[in-house]
């Protein structure tokens, strides 16, 4: 197989293209449309069907919330616990301040024990650090074993959604990319056949490997144990059966008990795949010695990598609660007609516009254009199952990239026509005489464009409202002028 | 009661119609409206695209004009979901302690006008005739910021003569967004194109909302394409043949 | 230089100045207003996991502990399964005769290539979760090692009607002390291995085994 280079993302190094750039692209692609309203259609409907089954919903996504609430602004208590216990379980703890230092960890790892192929379950950790590319230099190869990520990996693709990666890739271009690059002969289209033949590439893959790398859904303070919550089967094979077992995660995923699961492993199946329960989910702690179950040697590799800039953060903390279901995905209305591609980033989405920029920091042109890729209708706070605000971080982070611009900004920053635009509207809403001097001026301004009674074409960055819709006219007596003349 | 109108700037200046709708209704259900001729704008378009100092005299001024009244009614979910959900976020940023009490005190007392009725008031029935086929998209401000629910829809459900027909996926957002259908034009032009498909299909000679902004979207496409559907707003739908029914 | 560690604790703690020096975590208010048990109808629960396991694809027999080696004999034969993986702790009477019998012990281990090769594994378990049809293994007695329940295709489960909770926190209450104490693997089965990455079409059985089948014992 021959390892490809992914595109940049907002955790490359470079700029990437702003959201309404890449979006473009996106809207053209016809089959990707069908797939994604398809698939988010789908997806949304048996979410509200699993939700609805229970009685105690909202008390669940209050518990956890509080909880992430809890656990965050005590997040120093709860690392140096969790460190205590993973330990006293026999595994070994490791801190990463940054993607690299977290990189070079991992590989020390698999370097000491004679690996040159890591198997892997599917991990955004790893993704935002770019872990199989660095293991790659130092000549290992990370074998990705979760269905949709072999996919995209072996199309040397990024991911374009959180839960199911490959949902942009139709069954045809799958059989054609498993019968180039699989070695496999005579294979059908058929959903069933290519999952076999991914099986059976991968068993063989699973038996001999030496080192697993996960990612992981929670870590429990209190106890040390280490979930990962899966479908296929993969992250179990991953976990359990190399002697070595290397589990990399945002220093955000802690939670404070083990009893705190059963808040988090009713929220977690529901949202993300509309399940009562999800079909494998694997609770390990530490190492089981004499046992001889699963791996006799585990390490925990704790990442910071800008998640304590969005900690300090009072208003864009909350991001930080997320687990990961992509329910806000799947009823966006943005993400659902671009694609996960369009936010240039290993977190798409809604969750995605918030978490990266805080995470790569305000100031680059990629990331700063995601908080603005919302109509801010809200419906993913309705549904995210840890309650973030995620309308109210959009508005919160595009006020900072504003001031960003504005205080830190250039000379052409700051003469940008939309800044002196606004400069110029809060100027006269500030005072009555000048606003209703501005009514008049509307009136009087709009005529070049006006034909028929109706506005056909604006020009500059306005003409994007007239490509698809007419403008109504400023009629030709205001309200307040109206009340004047009635009740004045 | 004193009601105050908020009339919005964005009604004030392009859909005054709307305006002298949600007057006529609530002087017929007996309230006394007064209309603050020092408002301006809310400040809620300069907050969301994230203008937000600019904003803050906005709100400052928005407090001061409208907290001598026992309530404010505006025809807009857009703007009331802004003095609700985010003064409070512009009071923070400006570090000013007292215009954070003053708003925590003034944001209970604003109303979008279909919750004012239904849920303030207790009306859902305002004596209106609308002989039309009508379908309702309830915008998402009014949805999901302010959870009206039901509140709109019981009141057009009880206007005399008209033909009320469900929009399927009515809950979905219709791309407008403020500066949104400007910045990302292209993504909120693919939406709205869903929507007025929607809309289509209910086969209705009027699409209503309670917010002239979504409704300028959805009708600014729905006549570029000549589609023969007229957007009007909730209020005027409401005020709309009471004389003649009597 | 700082080590890591003392570096992300620094910025842990500059990050949440704003909490109150006093603060504790307990006073950080959860509200837990949720459902922590179920309303103990015991023939509903088990109808209940009964109905959820069906629901998953898994095969699911239900029957009086007397027919039980007579039943897993019959199903092994009906299936055509012949070698047959056995955890340490399974009762004796549970195994039919008429199978090669693969016996995982603490002094012979079976390896992985063994496991592979196999045509199943019969197992007891921890617990069952009425309300999502979990089974759950916790690496006990009659459960064994994770990898003997991963590598065969093929897993027959029996599940005692007593080990059926009605609700997820009554499991993890259960599970608590096990983990706590002992450290033991905990795995959560819900219907056999399954994928939905091409084109959302679901399919089963992608990398554990590909058919479940589980037999509830009154």
């Amino acid at each position: 197989m021959t390892p490809r280079t992914k595109p940049p993302d907002a955790f490359s190094p470079g700029e990437t293209p702003t959201f309404e750039v890449s979006a473009r692209e996106s809207l053209r692609d016809s089959q990707l449309r069908r797939n994604l309203g398809k698939a988010t259609q789908t997806i949304r409907r048996k979410r509200a069907v699993a939700v609805e089954e229970l009685p105690d919903w909202e008390e669940l996504r209050e518990a956890g919330r509080a909880l992430k609430e809890r656990t965050l602004r005590h997040l120093d208590t709860y690392l140096l616990q969790l460190e205590e216990s993973v330990t006293r379980a026999g595994g070994v703890v490791h801190w990463a301040r940054d993607a690299d230092e977290a990189n070079r960890i991992v590989a020390g790892i698999a370097k000491e024990k004679g690996a040159d192929e890591v198997v892997k379950v599917k991990s955004i950790a790893t993704d935002e650090t770019k872990l199989n590319e660095h293991l790659e230099s130092e000549g290992i190869h990370a074998f990705e074993t979760d269905l949709a990520e072999l996919i995209i990996q072996l199309a040397g693709e990024n991911s374009s959604h959180i839960l199911v990666p490959a949902i942009h890739k139709n069954r045809a271009e799958i059989r054609e990319l498993f019968l180039r690059e699989l070695d496999v002969e005579d294979l059908s289209d058929e959903p069933k056949d290519l999952t076999n033949a991914a099986r059976l590439y991968l068993r063989k893959k699973f038996l001999n490997a030496k080192v697993g790398v996960s990612g992981a859904n929670f870590a429990v303070a209190e106890t040390g144990t280490i979930s990962v919550v899966e479908s296929e089967g993969n992250g179990r094979m991953c976990t359990t059966l190399p002697p070595v077992l290397v589990t990399l995660m945002g220093i955000e995923k802690i939670i404070p008990r083990w009893r705190d699961f059963e808040v988090f492993m009713q929220l977690l199946p529901r949202s993300s795949t509309a399940e009562r329960m999800n079909p494998y989910t694997s609770f390990w702690t530490g190492v089981s010695g004499e046992a001889g179950d699963g791996p006799q040697e585990f390490h925990l590799v704790l990442l910071d990598n800008g998640r304590t800039d969005v900690l300090a953060d009072e208003i864009g903390r909350q991001t930080l609660n997320c687990i990961r279901c992509s329910a806000c995905l799947n009823v966006c209305p943005v993400y659902e007609r671009t694609g996960g591609h369009a936010y240039n980033s290993v977190y798409p989405g809604p969750i995605g516009a918030i978490l990266t920029p805080q995470l790569v920091g305000i100031g680059k042109p990629g990331p700063d254009s995601l908080p603005y890729a919302s109509s801010l209708c809200g419906a993913c706070y309705q549904v995210c199952p840890v309650k973030i605000n995620i309308p109210e971080v959009l508005v919160h982070l595009r006020g900072r990239v504003v001031r960003h611009k504005q205080d830190g900004g250039t000379l052409r920053q700051r003469l940008d026509p939309e800044n002196v635009a606004m400069q110029a509207m809060a100027k006269t809403f500030s005072d009555p005489k000048l606003y209703e001097n501005a009514q008049g001026l509307a009136r009087v301004g709009q005529w070049p464009f006006a034909r028929g009674g109706k506005i056909g074409s604006l020009p500059g960055r306005l003409a994007g409202w007239t490509a698809v819709r007419d403008l109504k006219p400023v009629p030709k007596q205001s309200f307040r002028e109206w009340w004047k003349e009635e009740r004045g | 009661m004193r009601v105050a109108l908020f009339i919005t700037c964005f009604n004030d200046t392009l859909f005054p119609e709307t305006g002298r709708a949600t007057v006529e209704v609530l002087e017929r259900l007996g309230h006394e409206v007064a209309f603050p001729e020092a408002q301006t704008c809310c400040g809620q378009m300069h907050f969301n695209t994230g203008y937000q100092r600019e904003a803050i005299p906005l709100v400052r001024r928005f407090v001061e004009i409208f907290e001598p009244y026992d309530a404010v009614v505006a025809p807009s979910g857009s703007c009331v979901g802004m003095v609700r959900d985010l003064y409070p976020m512009a009071a923070d940023l400006a570090e000013d302690p007292d215009l954070a009490r003053r708003v925590d005190e003034l944001a209970p007392k604003v109303f979008e006008l279909s919750e004012f009725l239904a849920k303030r008031l207790g009306v859902t029935d305002v004596g209106a005739y609308y002989p039309h086929r009508v379908t309702y998209h309830p915008t998402c401000h009014s949805l999901r910021m302010l959870k009206v629910g039901e509140a709109p829809l019981e009141l057009l459900r009880n206007v005399r003569g008209i033909d009320l027909v469900p929009l399927g996926e009515a809950e979905q957002c219709c791309g407008f967004g403020g500066t949104f259908a400007v910045k990302n034009a292209e993504t909120s032009a693919a939406m709205l194109g869903d929507k007025i498909r929607r809309v289509l299909d209910t086969e209705a000679e009027v699409c209503a909302a309670g917010d002239n902004s979504c409704l300028m979207h959805i009708g600014g496409g729905l006549r570029r394409l000549q589609a023969g559907v007229e957007t009007v707003h909730l209020a005027e739908i409401l005020a709309s043949g009471a004389s003649e029914e009597r | 230089m700082a080590t890591a560690k003392e570096t992300i604790l620094w910025r842990v703690r500059r990050a949440t100045r704003d909490v109150p020096e006093g603060e504790r975590p307990g006073d950080v208010p959860v509200e837990r207003g949720y459902r922590k048990e179920g309303d103990g109808a015991r023939a509903g629960t088990v109808d209940r996991f009964a109905a959820h396991v069906a629901e998953y694809e898994a095969t699911v027999h239900r029957l009086s502990g007397d027919d039980l080696p007579d039943a897993v004999g019959k199903i092994l034969e009906k299936r055509g399964l012949r070698r047959l993986v056995v955890p340490p702790g399974l009762p004796e009477g549970w195994v039919p005769g008429g199978v090669e019998v693969l016996r995982d012990d603490a002094n012979a281990r079976l390896s992985n290539g063994v496991l592979d090769a196999s045509d199943g594994v019969l197992t007891g378990c921890a617990l069952g979760i009425a309300q999502t049809g979990t089974i759950v293994l916790d690496a006990g007695p009659g459960q064994g090692r994770r990898a003997l329940t991963l590598l065969p295709d093929y897993h027959l489960c029996v599940v005692r009607e007593e080990q059926v909770v009605d609700l997820v926190p009554e499991a993890f209450a259960r599970l608590e002390a096990t983990v706590r104490d002992e450290g033991r693997a905990v795995t959560f089965i819900s219907g056999p291995s399954a994928t939905s990455d091409i084109e959302l079409n679901r399919v089963e059985g992608v990398h554990g085994p590909r058919a479940l089948e589980v037999l509830i014992v009154g």
